[in-house]
């Protein structure tokens, strides 16, 4: 291997799909705090509440796959480091948005949406940053 | 505030024994101080964790007697005293609501193992003491296949109990040890979800009418304002008919209700919301006035708003009143009798409070029961310790008060819900079982047993 050019590794499936699943349920989340905010139903803050824990346990494997991936990594770990860290601030920002979603009514007011906004889009950017690897302009 | 500076005086000599100790802001009385809200990231949960008594016992004052007079139950709540002094101890458990977020569960699953693990017994029990020396030798089970039987109140030959979904009677004759069928539904009462279970009960010493206490369906509708229809209320029921008006609303968890002897007057203590701080909000015994607003969701203590309930309500708010005595925060009071002059002079006017003990305060409160003493009618001081020792500083807890009820012959009837015993303190001049052969002779001052027809 240290013969060959250094050339991006693919992210393996499994962590794709760890990495990927967090967008749509931390999204989900977000607009069910929104709807929440708009009509005060707390069937919204619930539904947000779940789909943030949804979220947190793909995080949390896809955490622990970056973390094994980080240590094994010789050389280049620019990128694993990277996807560790979002990933690490991901799962302690998305902690502080689920015990937010434990308060009661609309005692999540307004912490619960912008949290719920920023856990979507670092969720966003890990999945960007794992599969940029992908992309053909990475080869060398 | 210099009333309130005094009260704080008071109370700190008072509670000497208190392990509490001072920082708590006081929050006894009329006038309790109310911090300002806060909200933490995870609430503070401290929850009991259940010791068996062993060589325990609960702590009494000085003069005071207690013993375990019945164990065993199926979750001892409320009793009743009959007027031929025959116990009626309620047993069961209710509630039951499903897991709405990941937090109910996770709290179900801590706050379950502060509790009793025994089955719902679903009965009334019945406990009888033959010969008055303060050994309940007799037990029967008076009526069974109850649901979560809680409130109980004998007027008028009719002995009426509050199941978690029904106000029922049975017929009843002194001397009966079982039901003679089964009970008479006089209506039904809410029961969806049933977050706050119990259903407390009175009657008006006329036997006109019935006030039952219904607990809200949420620590502060977070199951929606539409599971609250016909919660958080006191309600009238007309006993002929089974007709009800609200006698009280915004009145959280109204867990115990007593007819004050003389007036007729309609007390309660009340349990209030969660999840504001350590200090907030006190729970509180108040006299109930007829058609009063008491605040929940909207605001607590009068017209401290709490906007954790929405869409808010300026115009309830603005109508809200605010309730006779601070208990203080968390103590979950959960029994209410009035004294009598048997139960000896420092202990004759006022109210004991059976406060079954906090989980959402890193330091508990309550864990024991304590006096309210009274003048002309009114709470008057802060409240008095009677008995504790439920509860130790390391965090063992023996026992956890619910019920209390003033046998007129001058006995106080504890229930205790974690331990499933019924507790009986006597002034120590009424010999205690072991003393019981010296005892024959005092009928004259026993003698009296008519004096609290309102029981």
């Amino acid at each position: 291997m240290a013969a060959h050019p250094l050339q991006a590794v693919p992210i393996h499936p499994l962590h794709a799909f760890l990495v990927a699943a967090p967008v749509p349920l931390f999204l989900g989340g977000l607009l069910s705090d929104w709807a929440y905010g708009s009509t005060p139903e707390p069937q919204w803050s619930n539904f947000a509440a779940w789909l943030i824990a949804g979220g947190m346990v793909f995080v949390g494997f896809a955490l622990l796959w970056a973390l094994i991936a980080l240590l094994r990594s010789r050389g280049g770990r620019g990128r694993a480091a990277s996807l560790f860290g979002l990933l690490l601030a991901l799962f302690v920002l998305g902690l502080v948005d689920s015990f937010v979603h434990a308060r009661d009514a609309y005692a999540i007011m307004p912490a619960a949406p912008i949290l719920s906004a920023i856990v979507t889009l670092l969720a966003g950017a890990a999945a960007w940053l794992g599969f940029a690897g992908l992309r053909s302009g990475e080869m060398k | 505030m210099k009333r309130l500076l005094l009260a704080a005086g008071a109370a700190s000599l008072v509670a000497g024994c208190n392990h509490n100790g001072g920082s708590d802001p006081n929050q006894y009385g009329g006038d309790p101080s109310l911090p300002a809200q806060q909200r933490a990231l995870v609430p503070s949960m401290k929850i009991a964790d259940p010791t068996p008594w062993g060589d325990h016992h609960p702590v009494v004052p000085p003069g005071y007697t207690i013993t375990a007079i019945a164990t065993g139950f199926g979750i001892a709540r409320q009793t009743l005293v009959l007027p031929n002094g025959d116990i009626l101890v309620a047993e069961g458990r209710g509630g039951g609501e499903s897991a709405l977020r990941p937090k109910d569960l996770i709290a179900g699953f801590i706050k379950a193992k502060g509790t009793s693990q025994a089955k719902s017994g679903n009965r009334l029990t019945l406990l009888r003491d033959s010969d008055g020396d303060g050994v309940y030798e007799g037990r029967t089970v008076f009526a069974d296949h109850l649901n979560a039987p809680y409130g109980l109140a004998l007027v008028g030959g009719q002995l009426y109990v509050a199941n978690q979904d029904s106000l029922v009677r049975f017929a009843y004759a002194p001397g009966q040890t079982k039901a003679s069928g089964p009970p008479v539904t006089v209506t039904q009462l809410p029961a969806y979800i049933n977050h706050h279970w119990t259903k407390s009960l009175a009657a008006s010493p006329d036997g006109r009418f019935l006030y039952v206490g219904i607990g809200s369906n949420s620590n502060i509708t977070e199951r929606g304002m539409a599971a609250e229809l016909d919660r958080a209320q006191i309600w009238q029921v007309d006993a002929a008919t089974g007709a009800h008006r609200p006698f009280a609303t915004g009145i959280r968890n109204p867990t115990a209700l007593a007819i004050q002897p003389g007036t007729g007057q309609l007390w309660a203590v009340v349990n209030e919301r969660d999840e504001l701080g350590p200090n907030l909000v006190p729970d509180y015994l108040t006299s109930v006035k007829d058609g009063a607003f008491y605040g929940w969701p909207f605001s607590y203590w009068g017209r401290n708003v709490d906007t954790r309930a929405q869409p808010q309500d300026p115009a309830k708010v603005a109508s809200a009143i605010r309730p006779d005595y601070g208990l203080g925060s968390h103590v979950a009071a959960l029994g209410v009798a009035f004294s009598s002059p048997a139960m000896g002079a420092r202990f004759a006017d006022g109210v004991f409070v059976g406060e079954h003990g906090s989980w959402n305060r890193s330091r508990p409160s309550g864990y024991k029961v304590v006096f309210v003493p009274f003048r002309g009618g009114r709470p008057a001081g802060p409240p008095v310790d009677v008995v504790t020792g439920f509860h130790d500083p390391g965090g063992a807890t023996f026992g956890r008060p619910v019920g209390v009820t003033v046998d007129p012959r001058g006995a106080l009837i504890v229930a205790d819900d974690l331990s499933n015993t019924i507790w009986r303190m006597v002034p120590a001049r009424q010999a205690p079982a072991a003393e019981a052969p010296n005892r024959a002779a005092p009928p004259g001052k026993t003698g009296q047993p008519g004096a609290a027809a309102p029981y």
